[in-house]
């Protein structure tokens, strides 16, 4: 069987596999056997995408001019199969945490649907197919962040959701329109034909970068996204947060560097200038939350944000035709955006067995964890290492190639581009710094210290199947942060598919290391690092314990000489990011404390109060609601009329379009 | 057969990993020396950080019941971490054979590792000190990584490479002349050194006031052979610190690759004389400066961010400024 028919055949698959769902979804054992379903169909896939080899088809379902085009490039093979080992995780970890979900009716007939939908995407080859796949992909994810529709939380969640997903589909409809118009054709083998004059291709970029951007959640267009993610199942979150902005990445690559034809440089400034500010803000909300999956959520927006400023200088690179730096670009880009599906996963899967063991999201209510959970708990301290790009993990791989990237740019001609790239450098810089510092704090206040509630005491170890999915994925983290080389040569392919160039083979190279840049003697080498690590370690403790004590004893914390305090006395959350919210709150986030303190003698207690405001919600969606309102409002009028005035209105609309007519000739 | 320039370069190696592991010690004890006798003190002997350690290390641990592995575990991996780095900064010679593993930005993402786990065990015990350091120390090194970060661009775009012992050679070399951005990036530098080894005037490395502490609040409840870890791990911190600016600034002396045994002893030397003016520096500037409010620090590693980005900001408006 070739490829796309493989592909095709899970796709269909799933949505048998959904239809099936929906009827028998309150059959005992449909949970495992769903997920279970699902975690094969999307092995299988991941298989088939690995497999290699191009293939198209054309069905004859769809449009009746058009049918169905598909095709499997390298660039798809490659998101293939990063969907694919996502939707394997989730799937296997929800065989155990979907148990817990109160009414599986509302998620088991959409997750093989989502699946689906997203594989479509990605292997659509015109544009009717594509804005197919991506609609039954939103779709499904709004049934999903509905599931739990009975809180006005996900209830507000899901319409803002379904509002800015038809406002993408809406621009990328444009920009198809756009696109198609110069010859005619939807198939994107006809895109590919024509060229468009500079400002419509610049109307394409703009309109790709909203549409894509805003699924993928670039600031302002992020609004949805933190509200949506973590109103879903956490295997769903994991799914949405990990894996479906990584689809609207592919769409912009597709769109902006296949389809679109020869870039100009200025292409790069809106896209750095997205991809820099979502990163420094996502991570800085992020710190701010204390919400365990709207945190994560927010730090999604991070990662897009930094795999944004990959892809923003591969445009660079592209229209200054330095095809080696930008195949660098894109690389860096591509694994991290594979970096961020592992870790992310694994970080969802945490804050879910979180929930399910305390019912409780909110991390000021948590702390001590790691003592009942300790398996979780290592796994997650793994993703959280790696999130923070810290070596000798795999998120850490990829922001070196994204530093590497920066310091081969001052090549660039353009004056706009050498000062824009320093300047995004650094929001890239603080951006790590401060992911740093965000999980520093999550995992230190969640899952060590002491229970903040009794809400802990109750909490056991997740169940078998979800503790497999996330061992997996944390040592996949460790796998591909110590081989990095090995990554880099297998996007190689699909790098070179749209850039036309590439990095030197990593294969070869002696002890594993990688060298992006022939030229300069840049290298990292993750696995010596490894072990010298591990060896100083082990040399280290050897060492003291013969030479000192091996003796421990266990006493009452001292804690300054202060034993005895409560728990309460930790640190929270709120207090922890106190310090970073003082120097960075007031300008962005115009945060202010006011605190209330008694008179003398009066024993009520002090309070503190903080204030944060989401400047893009405040600045952006209050005004255009606002205006939406007000002008449904000032339609509703034309409802209550008389039938004498809706008849002068169709008249007066006649003349009006009579005399138009006669005009106009 | 193995050649010999790898031999060598095997010898290199090993020597400075324990060199440093060695000699850490010494230069916080000099420092405090030099502090001690500007204050008009006799002070403690400069060989008193090494009975220090031998004393925690005989001693048992006491460890808080409120803590996890991750308390026990840390000061291990820290210390490993941060000798890595240290060892794969060129000391006394250039041709370190493992130093490919690792450039410039990789070095810092180790110690970057560690400080991860420091913040961590110090939340660990759950307490309300271990907090505040923690808090306070990640306030410090959200804007320090990022400084030293641009550092590094700067000088990586001047060397054309973010590999150490690349970057000494082109400093050596005569066609660097007199650069604008160097200079920005040296100042920058010693401000991030002293934020990221809590001296004055960021944090006060003798003090347990609480309103002042950092490092010494993240370390509060370490004890015995944990304690011994922890300060060793800072001691090198400070010495990887120091030879860093110096062979990045002032690489002079660093033996090159397949050089006799006189180069080594020559680089050696160098070395020594460079550390032992780097801790009399440190010493007569902790003396002569206050320590600042916690929240003037940002302040103070603004300049410090500020200036690495108009160092690389100058690199890519002109390679030769």
């Amino acid at each position: 069987m070739t490829q796309p028919t493989l592909v095709l055949a899970c796709i269909a698959t799933l949505l048998l596999l959904a239809a099936g769902a929906a009827f028998g979804a309150r059959a005992p054992k449909a949970t495992p056997l769903v997920y279970g379903a699902c975690a094969t169909i999307s092995l299988v896939a991941f298989g088939a995408a690995l497999a290699g080899g191009d293939g198209t088809m054309v069905l004859p379902i769809g449009l009746p001019w058009l049918g169905a085009h598909i095709r499997i490039d390298r660039l798809a093979a490659t998101f293939l199969a990063l969907i694919n080992l996502g939707a394997v995780g989730a799937s296997v970890y929800a065989i155990g945490y979907g148990r817990h979900e109160h009414a599986p009716a509302r998620v088991l007939p959409f997750f093989p649907a989502f699946l689906a939908g997203m594989n479509l995407v990605v292997i659509a080859d015109d544009a009717y197919t594509f804005l197919f796949g991506w609609e039954v992909m939103s779709l499904a994810s709004w049934a999903l962040v509905m599931a739990d529709g009975r809180s006005a939380d996900s209830r507000r969640a899901g319409i803002v959701y379904l509002i800015m997903a038809t406002f993408s589909a809406l621009t990328l409809l444009l920009a198809f329109g756009l696109l198609a118009a110069q010859h005619g054709g939807y198939a994107f083998a006809d895109i590919r034909a024509g060229t468009l004059p500079p400002w419509q291709a610049g109307l394409v970029l703009v309109l790709a970068l909203i549409g894509a951007g805003s699924k993928a959640g670039l600031i302002p267009l992020h609004a949805w996204l933190p509200l949506a993610h973590p109103a879903a199942p956490s295997h769903v979150s994991a799914l949405m947060s990990g894996v479906m902005t990584k689809v609207a990445v592919y769409a912009f690559i597709r769109i902006v560097f296949d389809l679109l034809g020869p870039a100009s440089w200025w292409w790069a400034v809106p896209v750095l200038t997205a991809g820099g500010t979502a990163a420094v803000l996502g991570v800085l909300h992020a710190l701010m939350e204390r919400d365990l999956k709207r945190l994560l959520a927010y730090s999604t927006i991070e990662n897009i944000g930094i795999v944004f400023i990959g892809v923003g200088l591969a445009l660079a690179f592209r229209a200054n035709a330095m095809p080696d730096a930008a195949a660098l670009a894109l690389t860096a880009a591509l694994f991290h955006a594979f970096n961020h599906m592992l870790f992310k996963s694994v970080l969802f899967f945490g804050a879910g067995s979180v929930l399910v063991a305390t019912g409780e999201r909110n991390i000021e209510r948590l702390g001590g964890l790691i003592r009942v959970m300790p398996v979780s708990a290592a796994c997650v301290l793994v993703a959280c290492m790696a999130i923070s790009a810290l070596p000798p993990l795999n998120g850490f791989a990829s922001e070196w190639l994204t530093f590497q990237t920066i310091l081969v740019s001052p090549q660039l001609p353009q004056w706009g581009l050498r000062l824009l790239v320093p300047t995004v450098g650094t929001m890239l810089a603080l951006a790590a710094a401060l992911a740093a510092a965000c999980f520093v704090r999550a995992y230190g206040i969640a899952w060590l210290g002491r229970p903040r509630s009794p809400c802990v005491a109750g909490a056991q170890e997740a169940d078998r199947w979800s503790i497999a999915a996330m061992a997996v994925f944390a040592a996949l983290c460790l796998l591909t942060g110590l081989f990095p080389g090995l990554v880099i040569d297998a996007l190689s392919a699909a790098v070179r598919q749209i850039v036309a160039g590439r990095l030197p083979a990593q294969a070869g190279l002696p002890w594993l290391s990688i060298v992006p840049v022939a030229d300069r003697s840049s290298s990292y080498d993750a696995l010596t690092v490894f072990l010298f690590v591990v060896g100083a370690a082990v040399m280290g403790s050897m060492l003291v314990h013969r030479l000192g004590t091996r003796t421990v004893r266990r006493a009452r914390t001292w804690d300054c000489g202060y034993p005895d305090l409560g728990p309460t006395t930790q640190y929270t959350a709120a207090s922890y990011a106190q310090p970073i919210r003082r120097v960075f709150g007031p300008l962005l986030f115009g945060s202010s404390e006011t605190v209330q303190m008694p008179p003398p003698g009066d024993l009520s207690p002090a309070r503190i109060r903080k204030h944060i405001h989401d400047r893009a919600w405040e600045t952006l969606y209050e005004p255009l609601c606002k205006a939406v309102l007000a002008t449904a409002e000032l339609f509703n009028r034309f409802q209550f009329l008389t039938i004498r005035r809706y008849l002068s209105f169709v008249f007066l609309a006649l003349v009006g379009l009579l005399l138009a007519l006669t005009i106009w000739q | 057969m193995i050649p010999l320039a790898m031999v060598q370069a095997l010898a290199a190696q090993g020597t400075q990993m324990f060199l440093v592991l060695l000699l850490a010690p010494l230069l916080v004890g000099y420092v405090r020396f030099v502090k001690a006798r500007l204050q008009r003190r006799r002070g403690p002997s400069v060989l008193q950080p090494y009975r220090d350690l031998l004393r925690l290390l005989r001693k048992e641990v006491v460890l808080p019941d409120t803590s996890s592995w991750v308390f026990r575990a840390a000061p291990y991996a820290i210390c490993s971490f941060t000798w890595v780095a240290a060892a794969l900064v060129p000391t006394f010679a250039t041709n370190l054979l493992f130093s490919w593993s690792g450039d410039l930005i990789a070095i810092i993402a180790l110690l970057g590792t560690a400080r991860f786990l420091q913040a961590l065990a110090a939340l660990d015990a759950g307490t309300g000190f271990g907090g505040l350091g923690s808090s306070r120390e990640v306030m410090i090194a959200s804007l320090a990584e990022p400084a030293l970060t641009m550092l590094v661009f700067a000088v990586a775009l001047i060397a054309g490479t973010t590999q150490l012992s690349a970057i000494a050679a082109a400093v050596l070399a005569p066609d660097l002349g007199l650069r604008v951005s160097m200079a920005l990036a040296l100042i920058g530098f010693v401000i991030v050194a002293i934020a990221e080894n809590a001296r004055i005037p960021v944090d006060n490395p003798a003090s347990h006031l609480e309103l002042t502490m950092v490092h010494e609040a993240m370390v509060l409840e370490y004890s015995g052979r944990y304690l011994a870890m922890m300060d060793l791990a800072a001691a090198l911190k400070l010495l990887m610190y120091a030879s860093l600016i110096a062979c990045v600034f002032c690489p002079w002396g660093l033996a090159p690759a397949r050089s006799g045994l006189i180069h080594y002893a020559i680089g050696m030397a160098a070395w020594g004389g460079k550390m032992l003016v780097a801790g009399t520096a440190l010493a007569v500037f902790e003396t002569i400066t206050a320590k600042m409010r916690v929240f003037r620090v940002p302040d103070f590693l603004g300049i410090a961010l500020m200036l690495g980005l108009l160092g690389t900001l100058l690199l890519f408006v002109s390679r030769s400024l």
